[in-house]
């Protein structure tokens, strides 16, 4: 079969904002498969016995870990924004160019806000749970 | 052949048998999804997570054990159809394509069945 052009022509466009927020939603989802790794790893060191989870647990303390978690977290909020967006446009609604980008500023927003939030519980020292 | 076209005479692939049932189950996953993943959030932000007992004991009751499990089984297989879609779209070797497509399933299905395991365990520990 000869080469044929495969759409879609990316480079033709002007670059949109919106267009940011589709590719990330796949990069944030790929990022949250990759958790499913740790979020095993803790049902297996919690099972594992005191010993076993404070092992883990400590190793999730260092910096480095925290930092990714942080960023876990954000990847959440927002592919759960961004996938209802997605299951909103799946009726057929929401694709005008203005809808698309007022519905891409509350996924943002959303983030923010929630993302500041969660951040506070689970990572401020005095303020959250550890 | 009804409504097929010339080269798909030619190429003698026929139906897939699949039609829309992938994008139906990732939309499926996603729905459930929604509010399991809530639910576990909020859930780890209310626990002493440093709290080995509390956390186990929180883990114990069926009315959490059991839609973790349920959470664990729907992530991975959300998970897996989503992995797939990006491993097809950006692999173009085809070789490599089937190969990480294989890996990427039996991973996904390694971490479902450790995660639910690892659940019971604790739900059903003496």
């Amino acid at each position: 079969m000869a080469p044929r052009p495969l759409s879609p022509h990316l480079s033709v466009y002007r670059f949109a904002y919106t267009m940011a927020l589709s590719i990330l939603h796949r990069i944030t989802g790929v990022a949250l498969a990759s958790g499913l790794l740790v979020l095993v790893a803790w049902l297996l060191a919690l099972g594992g016995g005191p010993q076993a989870y404070a092992a883990f647990t400590g190793f999730m303390g260092h910096g480095l870990i925290q930092v990714i978690l942080g960023a876990w977290l954000l990847a959440f909020l927002y592919h759960l924004a961004n996938g209802i967006r997605h299951l909103f446009w799946d009726t057929g609604r929401g694709f005008a160019k203005t809808a698309a980008r007022r519905s891409a500023r509350m996924v943002i927003a959303f983030v923010v806000v929630a993302g500041a939030l969660l951040v506070y519980v689970f990572f401020w020292p005095a303020g959250g749970v550890q | 052949m009804r409504g097929s076209t010339p080269l798909g005479k030619v190429l003698g692939y026929g139906s897939a048998k699949d039609g829309a049932g992938h994008w139906w189950v990732q939309r499926v996953t996603a729905v459930a999804l929604v509010p399991l993943t809530i639910w576990f959030v909020l859930s780890l932000a209310s626990l002493p997570l440093a709290d080995h007992a509390a956390v186990t004991a929180w883990m114990r009751q069926s009315l959490h054990a059991v839609p973790l499990s349920v959470l664990i089984l729907t992530l991975c297989w959300h998970a897996r159809l989503g992995v797939q879609v990006v491993l097809e779209d950006y692999v173009h070797h085809h070789g490599i394509k089937v190969t990480s497509l294989l890996l990427s399933t039996f991973l996904h299905a390694l971490l479902a069945s450790t995660g639910v395991f690892a659940v019971l365990r604790i739900a059903f520990a003496v």
